[in-house]
């Protein structure tokens, strides 16, 4: 016998918190803030429509913007694919019958509970500054002070090290994928004479594609956004080498209180953060598997 | 002929493993161990372990500016968080059990919208939210924080709870109906006893990012008095010279214990709740 859900008005009356909350708290302010970005408004006195003014201005003579996009393209470029990357071979290592497993799992996990953090992103700045204790380290082994946080060339890296550490979020979710994976599936590789790398190219990565997807997309919205380490640990600098677009974004609406054209900016992150991932997803079709019978 | 080479790519394994759970876990042991340490050991040696453990850098941190000490900071962190976590998971199990549980008109628009909203970058609103809310007279409180959640703008959340309903048969709603429950009934004492480990997940999860917050706090709270820990802790960065590392390394150190000792309590639950869900960003 087939239950039936129940078919009735009253589900509305428990999903009414979120009807009002993505109503009031969600679509009013993207409608709003779509608004102000072709306008003038400050925090103070009324806004006045400017037209594409403000997207002009940022896309012909905004030096300030051209650099942080270039600086959050890295970033995302460098943090998620390596992030992800790392998740992916930690969660097969520790998939083949490792003692300790739940062990590993949690110390992996740790920094993703602390890694946005304030807390975090001070040590990060203590562990890298010139006296501190990575380059006591490497001193160690003979090799001179690294300017991690005050060379240009290298901040960014630094900062995304943040990011990285935190691969164990990534790396639960992949854990919990390949524990999916039907057992059969290797057998029948075994029996065909596949060796390891040929098993895991032809069976392991594409069956765990749908998660790789899904990993990919929410890291780099996140990625795009993200503020709390680069604002902590080198406020952007130096020569505006970390300033990421979260950062830009709070100094024109926060700082500045610039709110039409941070609204602007806002929204050109958002078109790109669209792109991106319809991009992603586009091109999934060629490389993500989903399982016939799931 | 093949067995040893399999034990060496095993022993090969537990080397990288534990290698790598150092490198992971050694700036937070560093933290520790310079919590403990007087501020010229801070800078000369590479040792974890404190020569002679000092416990000033904690009694001096603590203080803060004076006015305004660590024992405010967490105060205040914990209203703004316990509120944000308890309305969280309130409105996630309505929100989750309406549609898990009912069919109406609009049902799988509506639940394709809660969706696409999961991917709607945060940065986009921020801005005529912070109007809406200064509008409303909420800046420098934690409403900024609690309403949200208790309005389910999480919908992550939400889709969490969705996935956990699917998963419990549908005879225990039969059973309930049939005993002349309402539904709100057969939730609360039927499916709820059910959902810990999802509970624990949604608690977990939501406790360690309103704790972890950083933007949002930075934007709506400018008292110092209604600091919560992470702006108290970037305060005490900025005001203090560099001979006072131990204390922000004990201050930081204090910062991240109770998300740390959460997750290690609900840490059951909560890896069954991933599991079950299959979720996590």
């Amino acid at each position: 016998m087939k239950i039936k859900k129940n078919y009735s008005y009253s589900g509305y009356l428990y999903i009414l918190p979120w009807i009002l909350g993505f109503l009031l708290l969600q679509l009013v302010p993207l409608v709003n803030s779509f608004w102000y970005s072709f306008t003038n408004f400050q925090l103070l006195g009324k806004a006045q429509f400017l037209g594409l003014d403000n997207y002009k201005k940022i896309f012909l003579s905004d030096a300030v913007f051209r650099q942080s996009l270039k600086v959050t393209f890295y970033y995302v470029l460098i943090a998620v694919p390596l992030k992800i990357a790392f998740a992916l071979v930690i969660a097969i290592i520790l998939n083949q019958n490792i003692k300790g497993i739940n062990l590993f799992r949690t110390l992996y996990y740790i920094p993703s509970i602390l890694g946005g953090s304030v807390a975090i992103s001070v040590l990060w700045k203590y562990l890298f500054m010139n006296q501190g204790v990575v380059n006591n380290i490497i001193g160690r082994f003979g090799i001179g002070a690294i300017d991690w946080l005050g060379d240009p060339r290298l901040a960014l890296g630094t900062v995304s090290l943040v990011t990285i550490w935190q691969f164990g979020s990534s790396m639960l979710l992949f854990l919990a994928g390949l524990k999916q994976i039907p057992v059969s599936l290797y057998e029948a590789a075994k029996i065909d004479g596949a060796g390891r790398m040929r098993t895991f190219w032809s069976i392991t990565l594409p069956e765990l594609s749908p998660i790789v997807l899904f990993n990919l997309i929410m890291q780099m919205i996140n990625a795009f956004q993200d503020f709390t380490s680069a604002f902590i640990i080198t406020q952007g600098g130096p020569l505006k080498s970390t300033y990421l677009y979260g950062l830009m974004l709070y100094d024109q609406g926060f700082k500045f209180f610039k709110m039409g054209y941070s609204s602007a900016l806002s929204w050109i992150l958002f078109a790109i953060i669209l792109f991106f991932s319809s991009l992603t997803f586009g091109s999934s079709q060629s490389w993500v598997h989903y399982g016939d019978a799931k | 002929m093949t067995r040893p080479k399999i034990k060496y790519s095993r022993i090969l394994a537990y080397v990288l493993l534990i290698a790598l759970a150092y490198v992971m876990i050694y700036p937070l042991l560093w933290m520790v161990g310079a919590a403990f340490k007087t501020n010229d050991e801070i800078f000369g040696t590479i040792s974890l372990l404190p020569k002679n453990p000092v416990f000033g850098a904690f009694k001096a941190g603590w203080v803060g500016t004076g006015q305004y000490g660590f024992s405010d900071y967490l105060k205040n962190t914990f209203y703004m968080v316990v509120p944000t976590v308890f309305f969280t998971v309130l409105s996630s199990v309505l929100v989750g059990y309406g549609f898990a549980r009912f069919d109406f008109p609009l049902k799988r628009a509506l639940f394709a919208i809660m969706l696409s909203t999961m991917m709607l970058p945060a940065t986009v609103i921020i801005i005529p939210r912070y109007i809406f809310f200064k509008n409303l007279g909420w800046l420098d409180t934690y409403l900024p924080f609690i309403v949200p959640a208790a309005l389910g703008c999480f919908p992550f959340f939400n889709f969490m709870m969705v996935q956990f309903f699917r998963g419990l048969p549908l005879e225990i709603d039969e059973s309930g109906k049939l005993d002349g429950c309402n539904s709100f009934v057969i939730l609360k004492d039927l499916l709820l006893p059910l959902c810990t480990s999802a509970i624990f997940s949604v608690i977990v999860f939501q406790f360690v990012w309103t704790w972890n917050d950083f933007m949002n706090v930075l934007i709506y709270i400018s008292s110092v008095a209604k600091y919560p820990i992470a702006l108290g802790l970037r305060m005490t960065m900025d005001i203090s010279t560099e001979f006072d590392w131990n204390q922000i390394m004990a201050m930081s150190l204090i910062a991240i214990l109770p998300p740390v000792i959460v997750f290690f309590a609900a840490q059951k639950y909560f890896v069954e709740g991933i599991a079950t869900t299959g979720m996590k960003v």
